[in-house]
């Protein structure tokens, strides 16, 4: 049955855009902004109204994004994740991908429920949280250049692998 | 030494050079 695949590669495609959409508009805007935020008071309504929001989607979208994923490998994903011949390329995309969905869940979202104040946390707390979520957000920034390239060619383009 | 993650582009030469490391590895020692 063709119809499982298909869909499972459209919401894989959709949710993996707003998933790694948001990821950079978290790197490339929002940390940015809020240094200049804060220098004018103005920090609060990207930390109150926004930032929520954006977590929100992001994190939910790295989830939907994994099992679409692993619906679209089917019977296929054990060879994938246990990088077999023919399948190492997409199987390093997988893991790379998986990696990155424990980041957000495991780093990511348990530090900024610190940082933004829906979880109690003294200062010192915050600003770890503050330098754990930095740095794990900036991880999965890296991890997505070659999740992206594993993702994008290691299946259809098996012969830029030499398979 | 700097942490290269404290700025994008330092993050963005880590994930290219990643991706590099990462194909080597898959074209020449998995297949």
């Amino acid at each position: 049955m063709d119809l499982v695949p298909a869909f499972a590669r459209w919401l894989h495609f959709l949710a993996g855009i707003m998933w790694i959409g948001l990821l950079y508009y978290f790197n490339f805007v929002q940390v940015p902004a809020l240094k200049a935020a804060a220098a004018d008071n103005t920090a609060a309504g990207i930390t109150k109204h926004i930032a929520p929001r954006a977590l929100f989607y992001f994190r939910w979208a790295a989830v939907v994004t994994w099992l679409a994923g692993a619906a679209l490998l089917g019977n296929q994903f054990m060879a994938a994740f246990t990088l077999q011949k023919g399948m190492a390329g997409i199987g390093v995309g997988a893991w790379l991908g998986t990696i990155m969905l424990f980041n957000v869940w495991v780093l990511i979202w348990p530090n900024q429920q610190k940082i933004l104040g829906m979880k109690p946390a003294t200062d010192e707390e915050k600003n770890k949280a503050r330098r754990v979520a930095f740095l794990t957000s900036r991880t999965n920034v890296a991890l997505s250049i070659p999740m992206l390239f594993f993702m994008a060619g290691g299946f259809t383009h098996r012969a830029l692998f030499g398979m | 030494m700097k942490n290269p993650l404290d700025s994008l582009w330092g993050t963005i030469i880590a994930g290219v050079i990643l991706t590099a490391i990462l194909y080597a590895v898959v074209k020449n020692v998995l297949n």
